[in-house]
């Protein structure tokens, strides 16, 4: 690809320090917007860019802001979404651990667009180490003029307040965040009312991921035209993919999106093929939440197009054959995985973190959980896999928020594509049992089977 | 059976110390006039790190009166996330991920391992009471797999030897208190 | 005043009222119904599912589908809006689901659970229930607690409906009971060895659609249609005193407040008229409660029986009798 758009400066030595950063032309986006720039304008930059939503919905982040209630006379807020816990996602940590100061510079931009005096910064309360990195540029960027009262000698004044999570999944989305932000349980409120109208304390609120955020500087800089002309259709810009898994070289990749995938996984600018001289067997595209595909339908669709890194490419083919770019977690297997032991331990996961507000996902997690772990340890039957499928589908869309779309996507998608696997798992269970209930668990109990995976590109 | 025993209230005095309190006041005005209940998380993470380790019905009363709460909702909003601990723990809470991506790529070995080595299961704690050994869901690390955390601190790309390294070092700083790195929630405010 | 049209049956609502409202006002069978929605409750809502219906028009002006199925107790209805409740599959086979999801853990004790014959859960299975369960693994069991000298908390039934939180929020001055844990461990608790006191708590036994909060002074002597429901009142300083006594001969053996046909109390009453009247002296008596005629409660009295409706889902038509449930 191009010039790395988000990660430009990330190999300049102590660019975490605000004069380092400025140095490399860093805050010229907030003075170009202050200064320069109506607030409307730059609304209508960040339209222009065509830039969508990173944390996973893919929304456009420009439309998202025109729905901010600006007739309220109640104070408007800007929370950015640092509770990054999509497991293969790790991004935004990778992003506010390096160049912490394009997300401060992203958040003044953005809260001076939407006429925010206030915002905070909702962050895992894991990620101890950010916390320390992200207050010493705030008050960098507060020393030098770039908060605090009258910025730049304008009317727009900001604060910008970190606020730590204490570890739950769920607090990733926006309503639920917003609760953990008032100090609640992080159950997810019922929309409507969207956050535009009633967000945080019952006020007009915008609810913005880390790299959406970040890559607002960018865009005042190189201007919404410019940065719409990156990418491929309407996913415009770049994208940071986080890779992990059995590949060579996991990591963060900033991608033009509409990078072929199979270029991402085996070129050795990215990904660097599969460890090991293992085979591609499957790839979760975009954080574990949304479908698994097989090595086949993730190099191409299903209508043997190259599948690329774009949000339409991977939703080709639809639920049947596609799957989501999502939050970028690119999770890679080999055919040493298992996928049944995999979705069985995302449904844990998912059952772990499900919040237990409304029925269908609290109960229906866990009756997921417990069959999947039937049919891993060998007592599984045949009508199991079916009465998962249908656990599944009922999960779906009938949850308060989409948290139960993601926990039943899983299990959907890897019987969809796997099932061969499943009834492996059912058909020998002896097989099964006498290797998961070894010391230690090496390798994999199944490999190969499904007719397509495993084939070897390059 | 679920157990999740009713807890008792002990009457024990607890108190923040002086510089936690500025501290707390401080992250009060974070939050607008009235809204002191959005400083519930960070002030549990202080006074889990400053009181005791973990959260004892005493220390969330203490708690709910320094943001004039009624006590019900710090327990409701204690018992929620994972990262607040209801009973005791040990001086190093490990915390093994065994979410899927550091799971295929050997974190299943580390946590036995780790119990191996420990002589303890998950959710117990040493007789010296220096490790308490946890799983955790997805801790952010999925590149860097398998991942585990120090009471918040991370470790990544772990294998055989640098658990044993890291075990090492731990038991070291255990007794040389003052190289003890603890003190985490105080970075937020 | 905005027109909605639900199951085919046009009604005029007022702007901002919910479906759930809406179809009420027509009454029968078009009313979705509700496990954790309490009109009188703020908040409450949302949670169960149970009231999914389908939208079939957003509105006049935007005549698309909603994409999902809504919770009718919390989407305010707009001009034009088509709801299908009854008359839609998709609504009837999620609906089951959700009945699915909340019988897995449920322990099926009616046999010896004191809310048996007036319970939403027990109505809601009988609708929508399948008739063996699929599920095989253990249920999610709780040991069960006193909370306080008068009521009982059995947690197993429990389906998190939020109701009993949110009246002791609204209702008492202190709430001393709220949803600890989360997920399918999440449960109704003190957290801490105490009794729920005040004088309002007692409003939790009735709010409850199952039989997790029972009344402890009501516990085990009787079943609930053996009973015979009188209306009666008294001078109560603290509340109405507008209550119903529920007789065994001339025995009172429990007063509850007074239900409308939803089961929705219309004035909550206090713990002393609740609990500790329990003569026939302390009350003045109305007359006989007019009981809904699908309750068992009144299989064995009075009331003359009326030939219900029939509805046949797959194909949504609706024979109804009438709508005079009393």
């Amino acid at each position: 690809m191009g010039k790395p758009v988000l990660l430009e400066h990330i190999r300049i030595p102590g660019i975490r320090q605000f004069g380092v950063y400025r140095s490399h032309g860093g805050y010229r986006p907030v003075e170009k917007a202050l200064l320069e720039m109506s607030p409307t304008e730059v609304g209508q930059e960040v339209t222009r860019s065509g830039l969508r939503g990173r944390g996973g919905a893919g929304f456009p982040t420009g439309l998202k802001w025109s729905f901010l209630n600006r007739k309220s006379d109640k104070p408007r807020y800007l929370v950015c979404n640092a509770d990054e816990s999509e497991p293969g996602t790790f991004k935004d940590r990778y992003l506010m651990e390096h160049l912490p100061h394009r997300l401060v510079e992203g958040l003044i931009v953005s809260s001076y667009a939407l006429g925010v005096n206030t915002c905070y910064i909702y962050i895992r309360g894991e990620f101890k180490y950010l916390v320390r990195i992200l207050e010493h540029a705030i008050r960098e960027a507060k020393e030098n003029g770039f908060l605090g009262e009258r910025i730049l000698g304008t009317d727009f004044s900001l604060e910008i307040h970190l606020h730590p999570g204490a570890g739950a999944y769920i607090c990733g989305e926006e309503t639920a965040l917003l609760e953990s932000l008032e100090g609640k349980r992080g159950n997810p409120r019922i929309k409507p009312p969207y956050p535009a109208y009633k967000g945080l304390y019952d006020c007009p609120t915008v609810v913005n991921n880390v790299e959406t955020l970040a890559a607002v500087g960018p865009i005042i800089n190189m201007g919404g035209e410019a940065y719409a002309g990156l990418g491929k259709g309407k996913s415009t810009g770049t994208k940071l993919i986080s890779a992990c898994g059995h590949i060579n070289r996991p990591g963060v990749y900033e991608i033009e999106m509409g990078l072929p995938v199979e270029e991402f996984i085996f070129s050795d600018e990215y990904c660097n093929g599969i460890r090991s001289g293992r085979h591609l067997k499957a790839v979760i595209p975009g954080g574990s939440s949304v479908p698994v595909l097989p090595a086949d339908l993730i190099l191409r669709t299903a209508k043997n197009e190259k599948r690329l890194l774009t949000y339409e490419s991977l939703e080709e083919g639809g639920f049947d054959s596609g799957s989501m770019l999502g939050s970028g977690g690119f999770i890679v297997y080999d055919e040493t995985a298992c996928m049944v032991r995999n979705t069985l331990n995302l449904t844990r996961f998912y059952r772990h973190e499900s919040c237990g507000q409304c029925s269908p996902c609290r109960e229906g997690t866990g009756w997921m959980e417990k069959v999947l772990w039937r049919i891993e340890h060998g007592e599984g039957r045949w009508k199991d896999i079916d009465l998962l499928v249908n656990i599944a589908r009922h999960i779906e869309g009938n949850t308060i928020c989409p948290f139960g779309d993601a926990a039943a996507w899983p299990v959907a998608s890897a019987i969809r594509h796997f099932r061969e696997e499943f009834e492996y798992h059912v058909e020998y269970p002896d097989e099964v049992r006498v290797i998961t209930h070894g010391n230690l668990v090496r390798e994999t109990r199944f490999t190969g089977g499904h007719p397509v995976s495993g084939i070897r590109f390059r | 059976m679920i157990t999740h025993r009713l807890h008792v209230k002990e009457n024990r005095p607890v108190a923040f110390s002086e510089a936690t309190l500025k501290k707390v006041r401080e992250l009060i005005q974070q939050y607008p006039e009235g809204k002191q209940k959005s400083a519930l998380l960070p002030v549990l993470h202080m006074a889990q790190e400053e009181l005791g380790g973990y959260l004892s019905v005493d220390v969330m009363d203490y708690v709910a009166s320094l943001l004039q709460l009624n006590p019900i909702e710090v327990f409701e909003v204690a018992t929620f996330y994972s990262m607040f601990y209801l009973e005791p723990v040990g001086k190093y809470v490990i915390e093994v991920c065994r979410t899927a991506p550091c799971a295929i790529c050997g974190g299943e070995e580390i946590l036995e391992y780790l119990k191996e080595k420990l002589q303890i299961g998950v959710g117990e704690t040493t007789p010296d009471g220096l490790f308490t050994l946890k799983t955790v869901e997805c801790l952010g690390g999925c590149g860097y797999a398998p991942v585990l955390q120090v009471n918040t601190q991370f470790h990544e790309q772990l294998d055989q030897v640098a658990i044993d390294r890291l075990l090492d070092t731990l038991r070291k700083q255990a007794a040389d208190p003052s190289s003890a790195d603890l003190t985490w929630a105080s970075q937020f405010c | 005043m905005v027109k909605v049209t639900i199951d085919n049956i046009q009604v005029e609502v007022e702007e901002g009222t919910t479906i759930l409202q809406a179809a009420r006002k027509i009454g029968g069978s078009v009313v979705p119904p509700a496990m954790c929605y309490y009109s009188s409750l703020a908040g409450s809502g949302g949670k169960c599912r149970t009231c999914l219906v389908k939208v079939a028009h957003s509105s006049a002006r935007d005549p698309r589908p909603m994409p999902k199925l809504v919770a009718s107790c919390c989407t305010p209805v707009q001009e034009g809006m088509v709801v299908l409740n009854q008359t839609s599959h998709e609504v009837v086979e999620a609906r089951k689901a959700i009945v699915e999801f909340l019988l897995i853990n449920h322990p099926l004790d009616c046999p010896v659970c004191d809310q048996a014959g007036e319970c939403d859960l027990q109505d809601l299975s009988f609708g929508y229930g399948l008739e063996e369960t699929r599920y095989e693994e253990d249920r999610r069991e709780f040991p069960e607690i006193d909370i306080g000298p008068f009521i009982k908390l059995h947690m197993n039934r429990c389906i998190l409906c939020y109701r009993c939180v949110y009246l002791c929020e609204q209702l008492t001055e202190k709430r001393e009971h709220g949803v600890l844990y989360r997920g399918d461990t999440s449960e109704i608790s003190t957290f801490i060895r105490q009794s729920i006191d005040n004088e309002f708590s007692g409003n939790v036994i009735d709010v409850c659609p199952v039989g997790a909060l029972t009344d402890r002074t009501f516990r085990f002597k009787s079943r609930v249609w053996f009973l015979k429901p009188m209306d009666v009142h008294r001078e109560c300083p603290a509340c109405s005193g507008k209550a119903v006594a529920w007789m065994f001969g001339e025995e009172i053996q429990r007063i509850t407040g007074r239900k409308d046909r939803y089961g929705e109390v219309e004035e909550f009453i206090c713990n002393e008229c609740r609990f500790e009247k329990k003569s026939r002296a302390d009350w003045v008596f109305e007359g006989p409660r007019k009981i809904k005629r699908q309750s068992v409660i009144s299989a064995n009295h009075y009331e003359k029986m009326k030939k219900p409706s029939i509805i046949n889902p797959i194909e949504g038509t609706i024979e109804q009798s009438d709508n005079s449930e009393t």
